[in-house]
Formats: structure tokens, C-alpha cells, sequence
């Protein structure tokens, strides 16, 4: 994926000089080891400063909502599959974008590194396959395949799905992915067990929404959470307005998450959120044979109504 | 400590609704603890937060004068949470009042000057305090000439209509009512916007007048040019902000136009003040 | 000043008997990251621990706090008054704050304590509370203290400042706080004060010199407000934000919050929550009007409050003490230091900025 960023320069540069785009979304160089921030080309500059590596993670369909101008977007599997999502819900329309496809082979996963080094990781060095951490006294070689966020190893859709240029040609997409032995390790537990677990999972919540608002779903003008009239949920601590938030928001994401891990990611006191999102996708799966974000002329289940949709719930 | 989170208990003695649209009512309190009217000792252009339990508490300007006792007023207009509940509460309701709030209009420094009233709509209520407080007869030697210059939409939305009518009367005073457009043949006040009845009716600029300005942001957008080409000065042009507030006191952090809390160091600013701040309001 | 030696040995013993006197809090390890928790039966602070993932503010100024207790039952007659709202405000100690989270509570005064109004619940617990700071030896390498106003062995804001010096804590007592502390804790082997002062400087060098992350501040207070605020780079500064409160609520200096009646039944309370400026909903008019409608709006006012409005209202410095948080945890890698260089170095231009 090294390679990448020359090739994103020069057609980045390319759209931009030819008018086909008045912008490009993409990453620079973040400013602290293992992040990268997103950041918008307008310039020959600007597109200097455009890079890619493990550090992609945040989710590009995100800085896509609403916006009038015609714009080139880097797009790896997930983002490819929600900017599909937001064509779908008419977040933007397909001929303002010029969709620069990223074949991915999953982002690292900060938390995952800092917590197998001994100390704080001032410096961290990327080669195809591995990536060394370095701190204080202190220098650790990792294969990126053991350190990528939880998502990214059990994705099947690295490729983008939409695109009008590719930075690379596809890569292999992983095959034979258990992709839900959490949900099943979650569903083998008693309820106690399991309410134990969601209480512990979801105590370190600050409500910061930062989890809400990394994701690309999440651009409801008002959100439920903010509402005063009615107020739906109460605006302390309270675990029942922590829990209510999480699983509603979660709820609406049914059908329409990509498991792109942003709101993991964004979490800045480590909860794991896609343990919600995961097991609806799942459910999204079984029921509906559903795959969200591959294709822009189908609707996701629970948009529409079909005569064969499961109706065991009625009783 | 004194608290200034905890409001003043008081009871609704009287309701009464003050535009066609009834989306305006006015509030008189009183006090439950009738030493708590001493501590609310206020000033023309001062506003309080209004509590209602449950519900939460809004930021409203005192429409009463410091110099009308045993009661305090206030006309609130239904738009959020606290205001929609206020306009089903009834006479014998208790709620609270915390303040006053903010800084008054500048008195000590329009003594003895002429004063502009520039009003527009539903924010007369602070200037209703103020041309009550000015007309007291221990207030009127202290100023000139007073002109007032009140707009609304049409004849039903304006505000205290009665005693706009009694000021109309008096000679110590000259009111320039007005309204946006009317089919009422007896409508026997000015017909246009107040940017135009200011431009026809406001007295000349000078180093003794001073407009105050406290209206809907579209009016002060407009009349804020009359203004200049009539030709006063932006330390004479007085103006009174709104913006979201929770505390009232300067802690909360949300209604700043750059170091200034519109709460704590205003709501009154000189327009040359607002000169130098982020137009964030 | 007194300058006291405290054997390792009786660390755990003396704050065994400073228990006795003081609920006590410190830095505890839990899964990834560590935090400021009570410290039951015996736990020790970790003081290991490079730095909180949060800060310490919710110890004087929690995340919700209930201010008043009110009754909705009209049948009785308290009904609809607010009565304050029980509260623990018996003596507590924050063993092992770090120099900067302390300076921070020096900043937020300057907002909850002032001429004119006191915010009782703030003053209460700030008033109760000792600070016992633990010098930092190990700074990371987003922390940027030494040029916030602050610095690893910085004492403004603590009562008592422990240097590690090996097999024992040298402690200077700072403040009469800090002094019952310590005579709580039965720590009293006077240390020699020109030798430990001596030690603790050359620590302090120590640690001053690991730090490599610097501010640029010296221009912001005669840069014209407006100038500033109209400055064209706000839309490069803005673009990756996602308005999430990571920033705000990580930070030891934001202080912002909102006011909420919560009703359960008849019974009720009004309790302060931490807002954040982030927020569209913190500005937002009952009309729908919002004078800070774009997360360019609200990402400038951050930073202009911290940067500018602060600096010129009080005229004490930056509204930020280096703590480096909002650094490491900002989910897009928005940076304070970039942005406070980038206000610092602004000389007004033709461009300006596309949102008044």
C-alpha cells in the first residue's frame, strides 16, 4: 500500500488540474505516530501533502454528507460501500464524485500496538508486510496482519465496489472469514452474563458521541440524543441514557453499517461498539441475505417492505 | 456562599396574551417570600432567567420597571420547551425567577441626553421597562427629548397596546408607531419598516442623543445604515443581544461573542464595542 | 516551605492513615488505560502511570452533578421549589496529579470563582480538596507543558509536589492543605531543604529537557481579535473535524456545561452536565437560529477561546496547559500546537475567512 501515495498525487493532481473536480478528500501526514488526518486537495500544494498508509482508518464518506461541489474521494472497501450507502439515502449524488478506489489490506490498530509496547511510541516505520514501533529504549517489529483493527481482519470486501480510477489493482480479498464468532460468543452467554457484560462494556462512556459522529450514517440533522422536544434521553450518566443512546444508534444503523470501524476507532476511552452493529449486521444477513453498500440501486431491508420479509415476529 | 444557580420562588398573579397570534403572553410574579423583590433590585435593560421545574429555565428580558412595586413582568413568546409550558401554566402557578442578569442600558451616562427607542416586534420588553422607568416623574427631568420608534408586523402583534396608546396621548414623549402593513382603516399610526420610519422620524445625530436598538436581527441589520448616514456616532448607538444561555452568569460558556459573555458583560453593548467582537449572535 | 523525606517504605502506611481523614483518589490501571479512581482498601495510586487518558477535572467538577431536588406533587407544599441537593464535600486528597492537571484547576477558578459570582459547587469541592502532585519524570511526546504556562515539576495548584528520587519522595509542602495532609499521612522526616531543592531542580532539568513539543504564544495578545477570527486558515483547521466533545471533555481546562431538569415521577432534580462547544445544539436559539452553525464556527471558537479570548480577558497566559490529551485522542488528528503556531504566526492578509 506504500506505493500508493504517488499514484494518489498524480491523479489527484490530474483531476483537479483538469476541472473534472473542485476538490480531493484524502489523508496528510498526521502530526502524532499512527494517525493521519483527513484533509481536503484544492492546490498543486495541497496535493503534495495527500499520503497513504496503515493509518487511513476514519471513514471518508463522512465529509461527503451534503456537500454541492464536485469532489474526488479516496475510497477503500468500507468507504467505497458507504459512500454506495449515501448515494442510496441522498447524502450526495453519484455524478459529483469522482470515486479514487484504494485496494486495502486493512488499517493498523493504534490501541492494539501501544498496547504490546512497553512504552510510549514516538516513531513508527511501515514496510509492506510489517510495521516496527519505536519508543524510548524501545523497538518492536509487528506483522501487520496481527495488529489490524478488529474489522479490517475480518473484512471480505477490501476492493471498493464503486470507483472511477484505481490507485492499484485489486488486491485478494481474504476468504473463509469467521466474521461473527464475537456475536456467538456474546449469544452463548446467560443473561446475566451478558448484561454483566454490556454494563462493563458501556461504563467508560463520556458521551463525547465521538463514535456517533466518525460515522458516516450518523448525519440526522438532529440526532435523537439531542432532542428536547420530546426528550427522548437524559443528557447525565445515568447508565440507562448511556445504554439507551448506544443501542438506539446502533439500531439505526441496522442494514446500513459497513463495519468500516470508525466509531471503534474514534472512541477515545476503548469501547468496542461493533459488538452492537455486528450482531445486526449479522441479523441483516440471515434474515435478508443482506450485504449493505454494494450496490447503489438496491435499498437496505429495512427501507423497504417485500412480501417474503420474515414475519415471525408478528404473533 | 450564596447560591445563584437557586431562583427566587414566585407565583404567576396574572397572564395576560398580548398579540393577535397569541403567541405572546405576558407574566406578572410575585414573590412567595416577599424579602426575595428586595434582592431582584433591578435596572431598565436587565433580564432574568425564568425556572420552571421540570422543564428548565430561559433567559428573558424584565419588561417591568424598577419603578412599578410589588410585582415583576415579563412577556415571553412561545418558541421552545420552557416557554410552551409557561403558556399552558395558569394565575396561582409557582415557577422561579433568577437574577436580575447583565448589565442595564447605560443610565448614568444618557442623563440629561435625548434617547432614541428603536424597537422592533417582540423585543420591546426590556424597552417597554425603559420608557416606563423614564416617564416616572422622579426620571423625566434627568432626560430630553424621548423618541420612540416601535414596528411590527401588523397592529395585533404589537405589543402593550394600551400603553402604547396612553404614551401616544402625552407630550413628553413622542412615539413613532408603526406597523409593516395594515387593512385597518382606523390604523392612524405610520405604514413601513422601521429602518424607513427611523430615516423619516429619528432627531438629528449628536454628541447629546443616543439610539438604543433592540429588535429581530433583519431590522438591526437594516436600520443600523439609517443610522450612520443619519449620522450618529457607533458609541452613542446602543444595542441589546440575545443568544442561548444556560447560567446567566458568565460560567457556562456558551453565549460569548469573543471575551465578552453576552450574559455577564452585556446583554448591552455599544455598537462600537460589537465592532471589535465576532458578530457571533 | 517545608521540605519532607518520604521513605518508600512508609508510602503505603502513610496514605493508609491519610485514608482515615481523606476519601483519597489516584491513577489506577483498568484494562488499557489508566485513571483517576477512588482508592479503596488499600489500593495504591499507580504512579507508573505516564499520564490519565482522562484528565482529573470530574474529582472537583463531575461529568453530571446534581444541583437542586425538587417536587412536582402539588400536594405538597414544597411543591415546584428547589432545594439544594445533598452533597459530599468531606475533605478529599488527589494523590499523584500530575503538575499540569493541578495548573488547570488554577484556570478554572478564574471561571467559577469570580468578583461578581461564585459557583458554590465548584468552590465546595475545589475547597475540599488536596492536590498532591507527583513531578514528572517521563513527559510524553505530545506534551508541550513547558510552553503552556506549566511544566513537569510546576506548583502553582498543588499543595504538596513529590519528586521521585529513587528509594524515597522528597515532598514540598506548598500549602497549609498540603501541610495537614502530610501530618495525616505521619510523614515527618524533615529533608535537608538546600540539598532536596538542589535534587529536585536537577529532576526537573531532567524532565524539561525530554520535552520536545513547544507553543508558539507570544504574538496572540496584540493580534486584533477580529483579524484572527476572519483569518482564511480556519477552513483548512476545520475540515477533518466531526464535532465529536473528545477534545472538550478530555480536556483539564474546558469547563462549559449545560443546565437539565430530570424528572423520575413526582421527583426531580436540576443537575449540571458538561457540554461542549463542539456541539450545534450548545448555540442554538429557540428560533433555529444558530450564531455557530458550522463546525467551522465551533472549532474556531475553541480555539480562539482557549488561544485569544482567554489570553486577552485575564491576561494569564493560554487557556491550556500542555496536558497533550486532546493530541492523543483527537479521532482525526486535529492538533492544538499546530493550530495555537499557526494563530500565533497569523499576519493579517487579503484572504479572509468564507464564514463571518
Amino acid at each position: 500500500m506504500l506505493s500508493y501515495t504517488e499514484k494518489i498525487r498524480e491523479i489527484a493532481g490530474r483531476l483537479l488540474q483538469s476541472g473534472a473536480v473542485e476538490m480531493v478528500i484524502g489523508f496528510r501526514a498526521g502530526t502524532v505516530p499512527m494517525m493521519n488526518e483527513p484533509h481536503f486537495a484544492k492546490t498543486p500544494a495541497d496535493v503534495q501533502k495527500l499520503v497513504w498508509d496503515s493509518h487511513c482508518g476514519i471513514n471518508l464518506a463522512n465529509y461527503l454528507t451534503d456537500r454541492k461541489e464536485k469532489i474526488g474521494v479516496l475510497a477503500k472497501g468500507c468507504d467505497s460501500r458507504n459512500i454506495v450507502t449515501h448515494i442510496i439515502e441522498n447524502k450526495i449524488k453519484r455524478e459529483q464524485l469522482v470515486i479514487i478506489g484504494v485496494p486495502c489490506k486493512g488499517m493498523v490498530d493504534k490501541r492494539k500496538i501501544a498496547m504490546k509496547a512497553e512504552t510510549e511510541i514516538t516513531e513508527v516505520i511501515e514496510a509492506e508486510t510489517t510495521i516496527t514501533a519505536k519508543g524510548h529504549g524501545f523497538s518492536k517489529t509487528f506483522e501487520k496482519k496481527d495488529v489490524l483493527q478488529h474489522n479490517c481482519s475480518l473484512c471480505i470486501h477490501r476492493n471498493p465496489v464503486i470507483h472511477d480510477e484505481m490507485v492499484a489493482p485489486p488486491v485478494v480479498e481474504q476468504q473463509g472469514v469467521d466474521r461473527y464468532a464475537d456475536v456467538r460468543s456474546i449469544a452463548a452467554m446467560t443473561p446475566e452474563q451478558r448484561w454483566k457484560y454490556f454494563e462493563d462494556l458501556l461504563a467508560p462512556c463520556i458521551r463525547c458521541y465521538a463514535c456517533r459522529n466518525a460515522c458516516p450514517l450518523c448525519y440526522c440533522p438532529t440526532c435523537f440524543v439531542d432532542e428536547s422536544r420530546p426528550q427522548w434521553v437524559g443528557k447525565s450518566l445515568d447508565p440507562s441514557d448511556v445504554r439507551t443512546f448506544h443501542f438506539l444508534r446502533a439500531y439505526h444503523c441496522a442494514g446500513r453499517c459497513t463495519d468500516c470501524g470508525a466509531c471503534e476507532r474514534a472512541c477515545p476511552v476503548g469501547i468496542n461498539m461493533r459488538t452492537f452493529t455486528k450482531k445486526l449486521e449479522q441479523d441483516c444477513l440471515d434474515l435478508f441475505g443482506w450485504e449493505v453498500g454494494l450496490d447503489p440501486e438496491v435499498r437496505p431491508p429495512l427501507d423497504v417492505y417485500r412480501p417474503q420479509d420474515p414475519n415471525d415476529f408478528i404473533k | 456562599m450564596l447560591n445563584p444557580y437557586l431562583p427566587y420562588p414566585v407565583r404567576i398573579d396574572d397572564i395576560a396574551v398580548e398579540t393577535e397570534d397569541k403567541n405572546l403572553k405576558t407574566f406578572k410574579f410575585t414573590f412567595l417570600d416577599p424579602g426575595d423583590e428586595q434582592k431582584f433590585a433591578y435596572k431598565a435593560g436587565q433580564f432574568a432567567e425564568l425556572s420552571v421545574t421540570g422543564k428548565g429555565e430561559i433567559p428573558i428580558g424584565i419588561a417591568s420597571s424598577p419603578t412599578e412595586k410589588g410585582f415583576v413582568m415579563f412577556t415571553v413568546n412561545r418558541v421552545g420547551l420552557v416557554s410552551s409550558h409557561m403558556h399552558a401554566m395558569k394565575p396561582g402557578d409557582v415557577m422561579g425567577i433568577r437574577g436580575p442578569m447583565g448589565n442595564c442600558y447605560p443610565w448614568e451616562r444618557m442623563q440629561g441626553k435625548n434617547v432614541v427607542i428603536i424597537g422592533g416586534g417582540f423585543a420591546f420588553t426590556t424597552l417597554r421597562s425603559s420608557i416606563v422607568y423614564m416617564l416616572h416623574p422622579d426620571n423625566r427631568p434627568k432626560f430630553k427629548d424621548i423618541h420612540v420608534i416601535y414596528g411590527a408586523r401588523g397592529p395585533g402583534m404589537l405589543l402593550y397596546r394600551d400603553e402604547l396608546a396612553e404614551w401616544e396621548r402625552r407630550d413628553d414623549i413622542h412615539m413613532h408607531i408603526t406597523v409593516d402593513a395594515t387593512t385597518d382603516p382606523n390604523w392612524k399610526y405610520n405604514v413601513g419598516f422601521v429602518p424607513a420610519i427611523t430615516e423619516k422620524k429619528a432627531p438629528p445625530a449628536g454628541d447629546d442623543t443616543y439610539a438604543i436598538i433592540c429588535g429581530p436581527p433583519i431590522m438591526i441589520k437594516f436600520t443600523q445604515p439609517v443610522l450612520d448616514r443619519l449620522g450618529y456616532s457607533h458609541d452613542k448607538i446602543i444595542m441589546s443581544l440575545e443568544n442561548r444561555m444556560k447560567c446567566g452568569i458568565g460560567m457556562c460558556g456558551r453565549c460569548n461573542i469573543g471575551k465578552e459573555f453576552v450574559c455577564k458583560d452585556g446583554p448591552v453593548f455599544t455598537l462600537e464595542q460589537l465592532n471589535k467582537t465576532p458578530r457571533e449572535y | 516551605m517545608k521540605m519532607i523525606t518520604i521513605n518508600k517504605s512508609e508510602w503505603a502506611d502513610g496514605l493508609q492513615k491519610a485514608a482515615q481523614a481523606y476519601r483519597l483518589f489516584g491513577p489506577v490501571k483498568e484494562k488499557e488505560f489508566h485513571s483517576f479512581k477512588r482508592l479503596q482498601d488499600g489500593v495504591l495510586p499507580d504512579l507508573a502511570c505516564l499520564n490519565t487518558r482522562l484528565s482529573p477535572k470530574h474529582l472537583i467538577y463531575p461529568q453530571s452533578e446534581v444541583m437542586f431536588d425538587y417536587t412536582l406533587d402539588e400536594s405538597r407544599a414544597d411543591h415546584h421549589i428547589l432545594k439544594e441537593a445533598a452533597r459530599d464535600d468531606s475533605p478529599q486528597a488527589v494523590v499523584g496529579i500530575r503538575p499540569c492537571d493541578a495548573k488547570a484547576f488554577v484556570l478554572v477558578r478564574m471561571n467559577f470563582d469570580t468578583p461578581e459570582y461564585q459557583d458554590p459547587y465548584w468552590i465546595r469541592a475545589y475547597e475540599a480538596t488536596t492536590l498532591v502532585g507527583l513531578g514528572c519524570a517521563a513527559p510524553c511526546s505530545s506534551c508541550f507543558c513547558t510552553t503552556a504556562g506549566c511544566g513537569p515539576y510546576h506548583e502553582e495548584g498543588l499543595d504538596v509536589l513529590l519528586a521521585d528520587a529513587g528509594n524515597h519522595y522528597l515532598a514540598k509542602v506548598l500549602t497549609e492543605k498540603g501541610a495537614k495532609f502530610v501530618a495525616a499521612a505521619g510523614w515527618k522526616t524533615a529533608a535537608e531543604p538546600q540539598a532536596a531543592d538542589r535534587t529536585i531542580a536537577a529532576l526537573k532539568q531532567a524532565s524539561e529537557s525530554k520535552i520536545t513539543s513547544f507553543v508558539q504564544t507570544d504574538n496572540l495578545r496584540s493580534t486584533e481579535t477580529t483579524d484572527l477570527h476572519n483569518a482564511a486558515f480556519w477552513e483548512e483547521v476545520s475540515f477533518s473535524c466531526i464535532n465529536c466533545g473528545t477534545c472538550t471533555f478530555s480536556c483539564p481546562t474546558c469547563w462549559c456545561f449545560d443546565i437539565q431538569d430530570e424528572n423520575r415521577g413526582k421527583a426531580g432534580v436540576r443537575m449540571k452536565n458538561w457540554d461542549s462547544c463542539m456541539y450545534p445544539l450548545f448555540t442554538l436559539h429557540g428560533t433555529g437560529h444558530n450564531p455557530r452553525g458550522t463546525k467551522l464556527h465551533r472549532v474556531r471558537q475553541r480555539f480562539m477561546h482557549k488561544l485569544k479570548y482567554f489570553v486577552d480577558k485575564y491576561d494569564r497566559g493560554i487557556h491550556c496547559v500542555g496536558c497533550g490529551r486532546c493530541v492523543r485522542l483527537c479521532p482525526v488528528n486535529i492538533d492544538i500546537r499546530r493550530v495555537c503556531n499557526m494563530m500565533n504566526n497569523f499576519a493579517a492578509s487579503g484572504a479572509a475567512c468564507a464564514i463571518e
